[in-house]
């Protein structure tokens, strides 16, 4: 998911969904120098790794973002760094004594 | 102690009052290594070695870890790499991304400047890091559980 993230256009994509709300593709498009067609790739890749979905509104696709994948990412990161805390900490009262 | 997170790594820093030769033993032995981490390993590290052994913190159940060692530069750096631990019983990891640990150990005023760094987190499967999540929660769960019946005894 965050190898998802490791790309500027993704990057871009992600902060105007977030900034924006649900937008269509030609939304997505607009004044950007990228085709139409790389943006759906990019948003494939996003959708691969959770982090949007898209739905079916009329002839277009809305594409918004999955903030609790988002949120389960971050998460995880805390939840790991925090052991590396404890562990940190016993290693110092190891050592010390 | 905390520096700063990005998404693919954590990064630690911590000074140690304690000489350097003393942090490399604790590291580097995987008998004290254990002992602190709090793990029961077999064998001994050296680079290209794996060692495996139990978790013995309360609340990860019967959890075994493999650490691949990398790099072993006497009192200078050591590297493994494993499955980021909180991980299920008896499910096979073997397949799956591993991340690097880093240790980096200097001289400074008054005892030894560890640095820790982990790596790698952006290519562990999401569903591995939503259930590590929740075998926390289980394990807290679990921990709160013995408490009381350990007062209520």
């Amino acid at each position: 998911m965050f190898a998802a993230l490791g790309d500027a256009t993704r990057l871009g994509l992600v902060a105007r969904l977030g900034s924006e709300g649900p937008l269509s593709i030609t939304q997505l498009t607009a004044g950007s120098a990228v085709t139409r067609q790389a943006i759906t790739k990019h948003l494939t890749v996003l959708a691969t790794a959770g982090l949007v979905s898209d739905l079916r509104r009329g002839r277009e696709r809305i594409w918004e973002l999955e903030p609790e994948q988002i949120e389960a990412a971050r998460a995880y990161l805390e939840h790991v760094s925090k052991r590396w805390d404890e562990a940190l900490d016993r290693l110092k009262q190891f050592v010390e004594k | 102690m905390t520096l700063h997170n990005t998404t693919d790594r954590i990064e630690k820093e911590i000074v140690l009052r304690a000489p350097q030769s003393r942090v490399w033993g604790a590291l580097a032995n995987a008998e004290e290594f254990g002992a602190w981490f709090g793990m029961k390993l077999e064998g001994d590290f050296a680079p290209g070695g794996r060692v495996r052994g139990q978790i013995t913190l309360p609340g990860h159940g019967h959890v075994t870890i493999e650490i691949a060692i990398e790099r072993m530069d006497p009192e200078s750096r050591m590297s493994y790499r494993w499955h980021p631990y909180a991980v299920q019983p008896g499910v096979d990891y073997s397949s799956e991304p591993t991340t690097l640990v880093e240790f980096q150990l200097d001289e400074v005023a008054g005892g030894t400047r560890l640095r820790v760094v982990e790596s790698g987190f952006d290519r562990i499967p999401a569903a591995r890091r939503a259930e590590a999540l929740r075998m926390n929660d289980a394990g807290w769960a679990e921990q709160l559980q013995n408490i009381a019946r350990h007062v209520g005894s």
